[in-house]
């Protein structure tokens, strides 16, 4: 082979293992999970209104046996996300419909309702500021962001509910609860949130799996100004 | 280089140089200690004077201040070494670089051969300061009752104070909680500690192994599943305080931090009496306070332990049901 064939081996060569090494390390850093952006449709400073819901079983995708969070985007669907881009210094109303049954909590810490405007969510209608997750069905996840002290208990539904949801996203026709809180965002920034119920069944600690997989059981809540 | 040498290389000028007028070639290495000398006896005070008292972790505590007084020990013992080096290459680069008339072959010659009193000189100071460096640790970890690293379950150090604050540190995955024994056991989010006081950090985990790392206080001991890691501090300043774990523990690793506060004593009293308040429901709701606790296998939803460890065992039972008889 000519010096310039040697030549343009090498360097095709070498384009193509760049190419792989950038699209590993994009690959890597992107999220895999899609962003819904609540900033485009609200009016500047109204309160957003983000709902949301918490499945035993997502029923598709990569991992259908998963525990996962869906969230519901401005046009009403029903969307596999855990990255929510919402405005600043805004008022934010979220629903969860919790479609998950649940148990005692590792720490019953994560009973307490905390973060909140007035420090209160409500379950299915009725305040409560602690939920106790040694009685009733328990806790089957929390919604939690760390950095902003926020915390809320998802009361699960009964272990022997009779009409549960195994394929997301629910419909309310399935046995659920509804818990809603508000919260008023920060300034810009990212904002990591998780669950803190090791819900990652079948994983080591039960922290594996859904619960460190972004776009299951928690994501970034992407505060822009 | 020799003269050997030198006329079998055919070098002509330069060499020559060197040769006819060996009486004239400056003591290289005392003009290089007497810069370092000067370099090292006007920048190791400006240092210690200027930067020392802005180096980390800060003074917060009588530990971290401790510590300071150690990194600027450590930087003033450095800070010749690094003067060392670079006076030397600044000298060769200056002094026997190529294109000066006269300098000598760089490579090979008598120059390059042994030289007993450059390796002595070498060996002696290396290890001199390598010994004391190990002596100056030693010592200041143990007159300094441990410097505010985790002591374990028994510690060898303990602080000679008459009234001791336990906060205890509970880890989990990503998440730091704190919990007050002397005010009725209750748990928060928030890491308050009063001024003046000396604080033991007992620090455990409900999962993996973590760090709990409160930088001001300069307190770090690693959280380990059934274990509790005791770490003690004295405060002497208030301020906030920025706690992170330092042990990769997954995914939220990175997230997994707090801010904490060094506040006057009353108003230490006036939170901690309030939460107390506060919390009592909840408080009632969590295990009776122990120094380390074991999560329900079967309750906690994740498979902690396997299936044939009894999550029951003679540790507290953590945030769970009794087991039934």
């Amino acid at each position: 082979m000519s010096f310039g064939g040697r030549l343009s081996v090498v360097l095709g060569l070498f384009v193509v293992a760049a190419g792989l090494a950038v699209w590993a390390v994009v690959g890597f850093m992107l999220p895999t999970t899609p962003t819904v952006d609540f900033t485009a449709a609200q009016p500047s400073g109204a309160p957003v209104d983000l709902t949301v819901q918490t499945v035993g079983t997502i029923g598709f995708g990569a991992h259908p046996t998963w525990v996962s969070y869906l969230v519901k985007n401005p046009s009403g669907q029903w969307v596999h996300s855990t990255v929510w881009k919402v405005p600043a210094h805004t008022r934010i109303n979220l629903t969860i419909e919790q479609y998950d049954s649940g148990s005692p909590l590792r720490n019953q810490q994560w009973g307490l309702v905390a973060g909140t405007t007035g420090g209160v969510a409500t379950l299915n209608g009725k305040p409560i500021a602690l939920y106790d997750s040694n009685s009733g069905n328990g806790v089957g996840h929390t919604f939690s962001i760390p950095t902003l002290g926020i915390s809320v208990p998802l009361v699960g539904i009964a272990d022997d509910a009779k009409n549960p949801c195994s394929q997301a996203p629910c419909t309310t026709d399935f046995d659920h609860n509804v818990i809603k809180v508000s919260f008023v965002t920060p300034g810009p920034g990212e904002y990591p949130w998780q669950c803190y119920v090791p819900c990652g069944l079948g994983f080591l600690y039960g922290n594996g799996g859904p619960m460190s997989t972004l776009g299951y059981m928690g994501g970034f809540l992407d505060v822009t100004a | 280089m020799t003269i050997d040498n030198a006329e079998s290389e055919g070098q002509g000028v330069a060499a020559e140089a060197v040769i006819a007028q060996p009486g004239k070639e400056p003591r290289h290495i005392w003009r290089m200690v007497a810069i370092w000398l000067v370099l090292s006896a006007v920048l190791d005070p400006l240092f210690y004077i200027l930067v020392g008292p802005h180096v980390p972790p800060g003074t917060m505590t009588s530990a971290a201040k401790d510590n300071q007084f150690d990194f600027n020990i450590l930087l003033v013992a450095a800070l010749p070494v690094f003067l060392a080096v670079w006076v030397y290459l600044a000298y060769s680069a200056v002094v026997w670089r190529a294109s000066r008339k006269g300098a000598p072959e760089p490579v090979g010659g008598a120059q390059a051969r042994t030289h007993l009193g450059v390796q002595v000189g070498w060996i002696v100071t290396t290890t001199v300061i390598v010994l004391g460096l190990f002596a100056f640790g030693t010592v200041e970890v143990i007159t300094k009752a441990g410097s505010g690293g985790g002591e374990g379950p028994n510690p060898i150090w303990t602080p000679t104070s008459a009234t001791i604050l336990p906060v205890q540190v509970i880890a989990q995955q990503w998440k730091f909680t704190y919990r007050y024994p002397t005010f009725g056991g209750f748990e928060s989010q928030q890491l308050i500690v009063p001024n003046n006081t000396t604080i033991a950090f007992h620090v455990t985990s409900l999962d993996v192994i973590h760090g709990f790392w409160a930088y001001e206080l300069s307190i770090k001991a690693d959280a380990n599943p059934q274990q509790d890691n005791v770490a003690y501090a004295t405060t002497r300043q208030t301020g906030s305080v920025t706690v992170r774990c330092e042990e990769l523990c997954g995914l939220w690793h990175g997230a997994m931090f707090n801010y904490g506060k060094v506040v006057s004593k009353a108003a230490f009293m006036a939170w901690a009496k309030s939460t107390e308040a506060g919390t009592a429901a909840n408080t009632k709701l969590l295990p009776p306070f122990a120094y380390t606790y074991v999560p329900d296998a079967n309750g906690s939803d994740g498979g902690y332990y396997p299936d044939n460890v009894d999550p029951y065992s003679n540790s507290e039972v953590y945030g769970a049901k009794p087991a039934a008889s």
